[in-house]
């Protein structure tokens, strides 16, 4: 952990009586893309916020690149660049007069605004209006100016907020094959998202969040591992009457749904010939039969049931 | 618990982009349209009725912003109005706006404190106001020379001034009031509203209310003559409490060199006094210094309260 290059220790946000962020302890290594997710108000912006210095934590503290986010909020704040979630621009300026704003609050020197803005701009596609008034933007273009907006200042750690919220799946692939750059040149990323699946593909590790607290924390395969118990999910199409009865009567099935006649399998092991057996014995027409995979949405939603069960 | 840092890094910047944001918008445009319109026509007109007053009385210059031409107001009655709503529509949506485009949370993620966003929004407004005013006065002033005939006096240029300094301060009170409902108020059409409720409370209902407040408060006694000069007394005292008494006050000194006292006079304290002889502009300048100190205060005032609430606000929307 003397790589972590944000770390949170007991972190707390508490409004009055409602706490939103609940002694968190977080250490995220340097060159890792690090998801914090859950669904709207688990705290994550309340989190990242905290990180960056621009609300006070009641309680606990934080560092960012060895710096105290509450004493030295300058020295963070040029180390991280910071996409908020529905990222605002001067509707009225363009693209480069917004990020030639940004980047003489960020205290770059004169002399090399233009060519990192330039840079910045051709790197994530917005050469072309980049000109524009950004009012012409849209959404998804707007996501990227934010991140051309980081990459100007150079910065080590991009925090980011809800990155594909609003986007069309389109846009949302692009966005993802963009931090995914990022990743490769080093820079340490954290997001935070509510759609579990989109950014289970980009993260190196998560962090699941519920009513502030931290329920897990590991690598994606990990967590699929040791919460869903190492289970299989099997897709079986498959016409016939009585088929749910045949099928669960099998040994090591655990939980199944339906839906339109596709049914999706839990099962300790591969039980795929055992089922297609079982199947074809209560005189049902076998369409197909396939091995799927467990996504993190799962992970999340049997781990907080279990937790609202226990408590 | 120290922060580490300047408070002031960036302000520069914000200064430069608001300024640049100030005077391209098209409510600046429409408002100094408004104000050199009204403000040259109503020195204009006036400017025959001051040509006969030449050689009769020292300070003509000072004529053309004082004197009203039915039914005109004098250009300093304009002023009293327009000031505050160009100041109020500087500074209404100053800090909302930035909410409501959701460009404050990406702004304050720069290497700068929230004290430079405040700071630069607001100085870039006074610099408008000075601009606008400035421009405005020399006008005045030239339109003067050119109809007139005449170079106006050293001391017509200094009182002439002064009064420009008034103004501005005058400017920055109303503009100090709309940048704090604006960090009050998320919406920007309820803080331009909270701003002009008050300065219609003060330009139109305060002068209603303070005798009224003044008749509750020290009612005068019919057998005691001294209760009637405290009545007064207690009467110009909560007037004062408008900045527009204040900064009409402050206009009165600088531009009328014959106004001696504000209050009233015993006739004691008037004899042996040439009667019309102006006053020494370091005199003026002494009668109306409290005036001025109290512009500034109330700026200051206000300004610290705005900030204050800034401060503790929370950056997401």
């Amino acid at each position: 952990m003397s790589d972590a290059i944000i770390i949170a220790e007991q972190l707390t946000k508490a409004y009055g009586r409602a706490i939103a962020v609940d002694h968190l302890d977080l250490a995220i290594e340097k060159g890792e893309v690090f998801g914090l997710l859950g669904p709207n108000g688990a705290g994550k912006t309340t989190t990242i916020l905290m990180l960056l210095g621009l609300t006070e934590p009641t309680s606990g503290r934080a560092r960012i690149a060895g710096f105290d986010p509450l004493r030295q909020p300058l020295e963070v704040k040029r180390r991280a660049g910071y996409m908020p979630d529905q990222v605002g621009f001067y509707d009225n300026l363009s693209g480069i007069a917004n990020l030639r704003y940004t980047a003489r609050l960020s205290g770059i020197p004169t002399g090399e605004i233009d060519s990192r803005i330039n840079a910045a701009i051709a790197r994530v596609g917005l050469a072309e209006v980049a000109a524009k008034a950004v009012k012409t933007y849209s959404r998804g273009m707007r996501q990227r100016l934010a991140i051309a907006e980081i990459l100007m200042k150079q910065a080590q750690i991009a925090i980011l907020d809800e990155p594909t919220g609003g986007l069309d799946p389109q846009a949302t692939r692009e966005f993802l094959e963009l931090i995914r750059s990022l990743k490769h040149d080093g820079m340490t990323i954290l997001l935070s998202s509510h759609l579990l699946d989109l950014v289970q593909s980009v993260c190196d590790r998560v962090a699941l969040f519920n009513a502030g607290r931290l329920g897990l924390i590991g690598r994606v395969n990990d967590l699929l591992r040791d919460v869903l118990g190492g289970s299989h999910v099997i897709r079986l199409e498959a016409t016939g009457h009585g088929l749910d009865e045949a099928i669960r009567a099998v040994p090591g099935v655990k939980r199944m749904t339906v839906e339109g006649g596709i049914f999706r399998i839990e099962t300790t092991d591969d039980l795929r010939p055992d089922i297609a057996r079982a199947v074809v014995r209560a005189g049902g027409g076998l369409i197909s039969i396939a091995a799927g995979h467990a996504s993190l949405e799962e992970v999340y939603t049997q781990y907080f049931e279990g937790v609202r069960d226990a408590a | 618990m120290r922060r580490e840092g300047s408070a002031l890094s960036g302000v520069g910047t914000v200064i430069l982009k608001e300024l640049a944001d100030n005077l391209t918008s098209t409510r600046m445009r429409l408002l100094e349209l408004l104000i050199f319109v009204t403000g040259a026509g109503a020195a204009y007109s006036t400017i025959g009725a001051v040509k006969d007053q030449i050689g009769e009385y020292p300070f003509v210059f000072l004529l053309i912003f004082t004197s009203a031409h039915e039914p005109l107001p004098s250009f300093v009655g304009f002023l009293g109005f327009l000031i505050p709503i160009v100041a109020i529509a500087l500074g209404f949506d100053a800090v909302n706006s930035e909410f409501n485009r959701r460009t404050m949370s990406r702004i304050l993620a720069q290497p700068i404190y929230r004290d430079a966003l405040l700071i630069g929004k607001f100085l870039a407004g006074l610099i408008t106001l000075a601009v606008v005013l400035s421009a405005l006065w020399l006008l005045v002033l030239g339109l003067g020379i050119l109809l007139l005939g005449l170079p106006p006096n050293t001391d017509e240029v200094l009182r002439g001034l002064a009064f420009l300094v008034a103004a501005i301060a005058y400017g920055g009170v109303w503009l100090a009031l709309a940048m704090l409902f604006s960090v009050i108020f998320r919406s920007a059409a309820t803080a331009a509203l909270a701003g002009l409720a008050v300065w219609l409370l003060f330009a139109f209902f305060w002068q209603m209310l303070v005798p009224i407040v003044t008749m509750a408060v020290a009612p005068p006694d019919p057998y005691d003559p001294i209760s009637a000069l405290r009545t007064i007394d207690v009467g110009m005292d909560i007037s004062r409490l408008s900045p527009n008494t204040l900064f009409s006050e402050a206009t009165l000194a600088f531009l009328s060199p014959t106004t001696r006292s504000l209050g009233p006079v015993l006739s004691s304290q008037v004899q042996g006094s040439i009667r019309g002889a102006p006053l020494p502009l370091g005199d003026s300048l002494m009668m109306v210094w409290p005036q001025l100190t109290a512009l500034l205060a109330t700026v200051i005032l206000l300004f610290v309260i705005a900030y204050v609430l800034f401060q503790r606000q929370e950056v997401r929307a």
